[in-house]
């Protein structure tokens, strides 16, 4: 305590953060997983092409939100007890399942912890599903879901945008879209747009940058 | 059984020259001084049967129950020395509230027999512990649909599509062999399993036994539940009835 | 952030909260309804979110405060079903016992310096009479019984109107009308509340909680209509 006073350990203040846009979206035969790439340290960008989208299983990913550290630590965890899990039931685990498990340890660490993760992916008894973890480490199960620090900007456009079953294409162009207008009114969000996609034949990753990432509005 | 008398039978942690464990053998033993117990998968779920013979004269009905539940969807018959079962079952709620506490799911019925099967097999292997002196029927019905298996007291698990353990287990075994059960429901194997228990019940040792049965299928809401007592009652007396035609006609054919 | 070496930090604040239960003791059974938003600080983070919960055929369950703490408390009572029906006894736990076992839980974790963020409202028929029972804990422990039961704002806004429209023949059926209206005037005056709601009856035919449904609400008074005019003596 008293190095920390004297300024000493300062740095221990000023953690990664993912201050992030990221979300996660159902669709007819799957989901897409998308996130921006921006971690900084306070103001200052210390990786503009960072990959917040996170394998669990072959079908299982996961968004993370909050403090690098944390959700990377807890994404290992979770890793690795779920490939224990998937030899025990002899089977690709359910996305539901390691939902669940994000919970449990966001959950009992949360003083803890500063991690907001969506977890999302496909499975045979279920399909594509999409849980959000929040920062207390309570679990919502739901059709599409957004988080981050960027998703505040873009609720409206998402409840306005976002239709049930919509087919992959359209999910994509959702996904891109709404990221696009959160990283460009949010500080803390930016860089290329990552996506993944996950349905019953196989996982699809695609990159934005630059021109690629859709323009709206910038009049003032 | 060369080795008996010679102290290879003393320790479940030693082997006999030829390579076998007396102790665990003994423990299987056990099982088989017990009343009869059957279990059968059929088209629409499990049901498991399990005779219960009375100590005595005076015991009171419903109690030292042989058959219980482990999670809403899996139930568990007995065969062989009770409080030895009642730790199984014990068991094995404890590993179905710990799978919902990690998973946030019920447990399949497929991972919760491997793990009581792993601790039953542990108790095999020490020799500061005694094996366990029962069998358990495990019945449950999930994603993977109605599944019948039997742990034995040296750990070993099987799936079966119908089994049978304890005193009559033979004699069982050869009248479930003649059910068609795929087609079966399991309602008609509730009156199936009666006859199979009252005709392998040995009414010259032990006279008063009580009928327990659970089942786990679609009539029940795939949950484990007691087979309602007037269907058993019903089934045990049509089978009775039956058995006692059939004595009739063998004493006449005598006569 | 860090506290002493040693120190440990048990007590966080709230992050997903759900707002005000309330619930009504009736001459059949019980009645209770809440909302169903959990906000996240001012965001209305989720719309579609049970707040009620059916524990037995003779007990439903409402909960304010932390969502992720509920959810802990609601697996705690699910798996607390799961032990009662292995035990196969027919006999049925008493919604009493059921508060008291969650008095217990919610006195035990705040004995550890590490409450649970929730009050939690019981509603229950006592299966051998009929007998409504209601009951309330809170995230230290407290734990009462009562006709007439409110948390968070509703404390301020229905528990009032609850005791006006109480009457120890108040049937089920009526004491639903009474709910209907307390969750429409917290509408209309919590920040932190919608217009989709539940209902929970529980009666000795059993405990039964609605699909979540909008309330009627009211906007068209003339004088809300005409807005602020020049000649009105002052603005409101």
């Amino acid at each position: 305590m008293d190095v920390m006073e004297a300024g000493g350990m300062d740095w221990m203040q000023n953690e990664h953060m993912l201050g992030t846009s990221i979300m996660a979206v159902v669709y007819d035969g799957g989901v897409v997983l998308g996130a921006d790439s921006r971690t900084t340290t306070g103001s200052y960008i210390a990786n503009r092409v960072s990959d917040k989208i996170s394998p669990i299983t072959e079908k299982i990913f996961c968004c993370r939100s909050g403090s690098a550290a944390d959700t990377q630590a807890i994404s290992d965890y979770v890793r690795y007890y779920i490939s224990m899990h998937s030899l025990e039931i002899g089977e690709e685990p359910k996305v539901a399942t390691v939902g669940k498990m994000f919970r449990l340890i966001c959950y009992r660490n949360k003083a803890n912890l500063l991690a907001g993760i969506i977890c999302a992916g496909y499975d045979k008894h279920d399909g594509g599903q999409v849980y959000n973890i929040t920062l207390g480490g309570s679990i919502l199960k739901q059709p599409f879901a957004i988080s981050g620090s960027g998703s505040s900007y873009i609720y409206g456009f998402c409840d306005s945008n976002f239709k049930e079953g919509m087919g992959r294409d359209e999910a994509e162009q959702f996904v891109i879209r709404a990221l696009a207008l959160a990283m460009s009114r949010d500080g803390s969000s930016g860089g290329v747009i990552r996506t993944v996609t996950i349905n019953e034949s196989g996982v699809d990753r695609k990159y934005y940058s630059g021109k690629d990432i859709p323009g709206f509005y910038e009049g003032w | 059984m060369t080795s008996i008398g010679t102290g290879y039978d003393l320790s479940s942690s030693t082997f006999s020259p030829e390579g076998r464990v007396f102790q665990t053998e003994y423990a299987m033993k056990s099982v088989e001084n017990s009343g009869t117990a059957v279990g059968a998968r059929c088209s629409d779920g499990v049901v498991i049967a399990v005779e219960k013979v009375y100590h005595s004269r005076m015991m009171m009905k419903g109690s030292l129950r042989r058959v219980h539940f482990v999670e809403k969807h899996i139930g568990v018959g007995i065969a062989g020395l009770l409080p030895d079962g009642r730790q199984m079952v014990s068991k094995c709620r404890e590993e179905a509230t710990q799978y919902r506490e990690v998973y946030g799911e019920p447990v399949p019925g497929r991972v919760l027999v491997d793990r009581l099967a792993r601790f039953t097999h542990l108790y095999t292997l020490y020799w500061h512990v005694r094996s366990f002196g029962c069998s358990a029927l495990v019945a449950a019905y999930d994603a993977e649909g109605p599944q019948l298996y039997m742990v034995e007291p040296s750990g070993m698990l099987m799936r079966y599509n119908a089994c049978a353990t304890g005193k009559a287990k033979q004699q069982a075994k050869t009248e479930l062999e003649k059910l068609k059960l795929g087609e079966l429901t399991c309602r008609e194997a509730v009156t199936e399993l009666a006859k199979t228990i009252v005709n392998v019940h040995d009414s010259t040792k032990d006279k008063l036994y009580e009928l327990e049965m659970l089942w786990v299928c679609e009539e029940s809401g795939r949950t484990a539940q007691f087979v309602p007592q007037e269907l058993i009652d019903e089934a045990r007396k049509a089978a009775e009835d039956e058995k006692d035609r059939e004595d009739d006609d063998d004493d006449m054919d005598d006569a | 952030m860090f506290g002493g070496q040693d120190s440990k930090q048990h007590t966080v604040q709230p992050y997903v909260t759900g707002t005000s239960v309330i619930g009504l003791k009736c001459a059949d059974g019980v009645v209770l309804g809440a909302d169903t938003l959990v906000s996240y600080g001012s965001l209305a983070k989720n719309r579609k979110t049970s707040r009620l919960m059916t524990v037995s055929n003779h007990c439903s369950l409402g909960f304010s405060g932390e969502y992720s703490d509920f959810q802990e408390i609601k697996s705690t009572l699910e798996e607390l079903m799961i032990s009662e029906y292995c035990m196969a006894d027919n006999i049925p736990m008493q919604p009493r016992a059921i508060h008291q076992y969650l008095a217990r839980v919610m006195y035990e974790a705040r004995n550890k310096q590490d409450p649970l963020y929730n009050q939690l409202v019981i509603g229950g028929v006592l299966p051998a009479t009929g007998e409504g029972y209601l009951g309330l804990v809170d995230l230290l422990g407290t734990n009462y019984e009562s006709e007439m039961i409110a948390t968070g704002y509703g404390t301020y806004i229905a528990l009032p109107l609850l005791r006006k429209a109480y009457r120890p023949d108040i049937t089920v059926a009526e004491g639903r009308k009474v709910i209907e209206d307390c969750l429409r005037v917290l509408y209309y005056r919590d920040a932190r509340s919608i217009d989709t709601v539940q209902i929970s009856t529980v009666t000795k035919e059993g405990a039964e909680t609605t699909e979540p449904f909008k309330l009627e609400t009211s906007w068209d008074f003339k004088k809300f209509k005409a807005g602020s005019r020049l000649i009105d003596e002052s603005t409101w």
